[in-house]
C-alpha cells in the first residue's frame, strides 16, 4: 500500500510533463540554461534561496507527507500506539477485516459517503453553478444576493452545525413547532432519527456548498469574453443554447476545480456529523471512522490507517485529475 | 431555470425590452426569494437568541410566535455560562501566528519556483497542491502519535511535547495550509514581469532584498487576500484541536460551544446566542472584508 501512495505522488510528474509538450529529458536540460542567466548569483545567495525553499517544504512533508506515508505503513499493522516495538506486522488482515464486515460501521460509511457525493455533485453544485449563472446577469443588486448566498461559507461547520439543529430539534425546532409536533410523541428528530439523518444533514451541507460554488463559478463566468456570448446571439443561439454549447465548454477549467472540490469536500465532510452525534446512529462517514479509532477507549492504529488509507485511494484519483489539469494550463 | 428560459423566450418574441424587463421581475423575485431562504437559519438563529427560554419554550408561546420580551440576556449569559473571552483568545494565540508565519513562509517558497528555474519546481508544486487537497484525517493517525513521541523545549511547550500544545496547533494550521497559499501565490508572482528581478541584481540587490523589497510589496492584493481567507479557515477549524488539544481549557471557541449543551435538557436560545456569538468575528469579515475574502477564493481556482 505504501507502495501505491508513492506511485500516487510521483506519477503526475511524467504525465504532465508529457502533456506540457516537450520530453521528459529536455525538461532538466532546459532548467540550467535558464539559471545561467542568473549566474550573478552569489553564494551566499544560492544557499539563501535553498533555505527559502527548503524549511517551508520540511515543514509540509514533515507534517504532511511523513503521516500520508506512515498511515500506508501501520495499515498493514496491529498496534495500539504504545511503544513502537509493538508494532506487528499483519499483512491484509485490517483490510480484509474491513471489507468482510467484521466492523459493522464500514460499509455504512462507504455508503454515506457515496450518498454524500452524489448529492453535491448532482445536486448542490448543479444549484450553484445555476445561480451564478443567474447572478451573472447584469441585474441591479446582484451584490446583494450574492452576499446572501455566500454568507454560509463563511461560517464554522460547527457553528452551521449549531444553526441548523435549531430548525430540526424534537423539542424546539422550528419544523417541529410548525408541525405542532414539538414536544410530543410525534417529533421528528430530524438529526437524531436514523431513516432520515443523513438527509437533514446534507440539506444542511448543501446550504454551504451550494454558496461555495456559486462565489467559484461566478468569478469564472466573470473571465468569459463578453465577445463570445454576443457572437452566439448574433448567431441566434438562446440564452440557454449559448451557456451550455459557448460558455460552459469555455470554462473548462474552472469546471475542473469546481468538480475536485465537491469531490474533496464531500471525502472531508467531518466537523458537521461529528457536532450532530458523533457520527453514530445513520451518520457514519469514513472520516469520523477514523477519528473514532484514534480517540475511542481502545486506540487501535492499524485499524485506523487502513480506513485512511482506503479514504486516500479515494481522493487520490481526483488530485491527480486536478494537478494534472490545473498546471498543465499553468504552464502554458 | 425557469426565469432564465422564459426570459430568452420572450426575447424571441419580439418587443424584446418590454418581454425582456418581464423577465427581469421574474428572475429579481427568485433572487429574492432565495437570498430570503439562504439568510433565513441565520436570521432565524438571531431571532431566537433574542428570546428568554421562557417566553418561547415549554408550554410558553413556542418558538414561532412573536410577542413576549425581547433582550440581550442570553449573549450575555453564553459569554459568561462557559468564558467565552478566554476560549476567544485561544482562538487568537493560534490564528495570528498561523496566518502571519503561513504567508511568510508561502510567499518564500513562492518567490523561489516562481522568480528563479530550477529543476524541482513543478515537483515542488504538485508537492505543495496535493498536500492541500488530502482529506485531514488520512495523516491523523500517525499524526496523532509523532505528536504524542516528538520533543519540544520546554521554552515552548509546557509538556515537552507537540501534543496538547498551541505551538503543535499552529504548526499543524502552517503545514497544512501552506500548499494552497504557495499555489496561489506562486501564480501571482508569475505574473509579475522578469525584469524585475534582473533590475534588482543590476541595482547590487540579493536574492533576500529582491524578495523583500521589490516582489513581495507588489504581492500586496494576493496577500491580503490570503490573509482573509485563512483567518476564516483556521478560525473555523474545529478538527485539529480536537485531536491535537487534550485539554479542554487550551481548545478554541469553536470547541467550547458544546459547553453549553446541557446533558439532558439544552436551551437553545442560549445556544442560539452562542452561535451567533461565535461567529461574529467570521460575519465581521463577511460583511468588511467580502471583497478580499471572495478574491482570496477566487485566486486559487482563476489564475493571477
Amino acid at each position: 500500500m505504501t507502495d501505491s501512495v508513492n506511485r500516487g505522488l510521483s506519477k503526475p510528474a511524467a504525465p504532465t510533463r508529457r502533456r506540457l509538450g516537450f520530453p521528459v529529458g529536455q525538461a532538466p536540460a532546459d532548467a540550467p540554461r535558464r539559471r545561467r542567466r542568473f549566474s550573478v548569483l552569489t553564494r551566499r545567495d544560492k544557499l539563501l534561496l535553498g533555505l527559502m525553499v527548503g524549511v517551508p517544504t520540511a515543514i509540509h512533508v514533515f507534517f504532511i507527507w511523513i503521516p500520508t506515508i506512515a498511515s500506508g505503513i501501520l495499515s498493514f499493522t496491529s498496534w495500539n500506539g504504545i511503544g513502537l516495538d509493538r508494532i506487528k506486522f499483519i499483512g491484509l488482515k485490517n483490510y480484509t477485516d474491513l471489507f468482510s464486515g467484521v466492523y459493522p460501521p464500514f460499509w455504512p460509511a462507504i455508503q454515506h459517503n457515496l450518498i454524500w457525493l452524489a448529492v453535491f455533485l448532482f445536486i448542490a453544485t448543479p444549484i450553484g453553478i445555476f445561480l451564478a449563472v443567474l447572478l451573472d446577469k447584469e441585474i441591479r443588486g446582484t451584490r446583494v444576493y450574492q452576499s446572501a448566498i455566500y454568507l454560509p461559507v463563511v461560517l464554522s461547520l460547527a457553528i452551521v452545525g449549531f444553526i441548523w439543529q435549531l430548525i430540526y430539534s424534537p423539542d424546539q425546532g422550528l419544523i417541529n413547532s410548525l408541525l405542532g409536533t414539538a414536544g410530543t410523541a410525534k417529533a421528528v428528530d430530524w438529526f437524531g432519527n436514523r431513516n432520515v439523518n443523513l438527509w437533514a444533514i446534507l440539506v444542511a451541507a448543501s446550504w454551504r456548498h451550494i454558496g461555495y460554488i456559486m462565489v467559484l463559478y461566478l468569478a469564472g463566468l466573470k473571465s468569459v469574453d463578453p465577445g463570445l456570448r454576443e457572437a452566439a446571439s448574433i448567431d441566434g443561439a438562446s440564452e440557454r443554447q449559448t451557456f451550455f454549447r459557448v460558455v460552459f465548454p469555455v470554462l473548462a477549467p474552472i469546471n475542473i476545480v469546481v468538480l475536485v472540490i465537491t469531490v474533496i469536500e464531500s471525502l472531508r465532510a467531518f466537523d458537521l456529523v461529528f457536532i450532530t452525534n458523533r457520527g453514530l446512529n445513520g451518520l457514519e462517514l469514513l472520516s469520523v471512522l477514523v477519528t473514532n479509532n484514534i480517540i475511542g477507549e481502545a486506540s487501535r492504529v492499524g485499524f485506523g490507517s487502513a480506513l485512511a488509507m482506503i479514504l486516500l485511494i479515494v481522493s487520490v484519483g481526483p488530485i491527480i485529475y486536478y494537478l494534472t489539469r490545473s498546471l498543465r494550463a499553468d504552464a502554458e | 431555470m425557469t426565469a432564465a428560459a422564459e426570459s430568452t423566450a420572450q426575447m424571441a418574441a419580439g418587443n424584446p425590452r418590454r418581454r425582456r424587463s418581464r423577465g427581469r421581475y421574474v428572475l429579481h423575485a427568485f433572487l429574492i426569494v432565495t437570498s430570503i431562504v439562504w439568510l433565513f437559519p441565520v436570521l432565524w438563529a438571531a431571532y431566537t437568541a433574542l428570546r428568554p427560554y421562557a417566553d418561547t419554550g415549554g408550554a410558553a408561546r413556542g418558538y414561532v410566535s412573536i410577542g413576549g420580551s425581547y433582550g440581550f440576556q442570553n449573549f450575555i449569559d453564553a459569554w459568561t455560562r462557559i468564558d467565552m473571552p478566554k476560549f476567544f483568545l485561544n482562538t487568537m494565540i493560534v490564528v495570528l501566528p498561523a496566518v502571519v508565519l503561513t504567508l511568510f513562509l508561502a510567499s518564500m517558497v513562492a518567490f523561489a519556483i516562481s522568480r528563479y528555474s530550477w529543476r524541482f519546481n513543478l515537483l515542488l508544486l504538485m508537492l505543495f497542491t496535493a498536500g492541500n487537497l488530502l482529506p485531514q484525517q488520512v495523516v491523523i493517525t500517525p499524526l496523532y502519535r509523532m505528536y504524542l513521541a516528538l520533543p519540544l523545549p520546554r521554552l515552548v511547550s509546557d509538556n515537552g511535547l507537540f501534543y496538547d500544545q498551541y505551538v503543535g496547533i499552529i504548526v499543524i494550521h502552517i503545514a497544512f495550509q501552506l500548499g494552497f497559499c504557495t499555489f496561489v501565490l506562486s501564480n501571482y508572482m508569475k505574473t509579475l514581469p522578469k525584469e524585475l528581478n534582473e533590475a534588482a541584481v543590476v541595482d547590487g540587490a540579493g536574492v533576500f532584498r529582491t524578495f523583500w523589497d521589490v516582489i513581495l510589496p507588489l504581492c500586496r492584493p494576493p496577500l491580503a487576500a490570503l490573509a482573509t481567507l485563512q483567518f476564516t479557515w483556521i478560525y473555523n477549524d474545529f478538527f485539529w484541536a480536537l485531536i491535537l488539544m487534550f485539554t479542554g481549557d487550551k481548545r478554541p471557541i469553536t470547541s467550547a460551544l458544546n459547553g453549553l449543551k446541557g446533558q439532558f435538557f439544552t436551551d437553545n436560545n442560549l445556544l442560539a446566542a452562542g452561535s451567533i456569538l461565535v461567529a461574529l468575528p467570521t460575519l465581521i469579515v463577511f460583511f468588511v472584508l467580502q471583497k478580499q475574502f471572495i478574491r482570496g477564493l477566487t485566486l486559487g481556482s482563476t489564475k493571477g
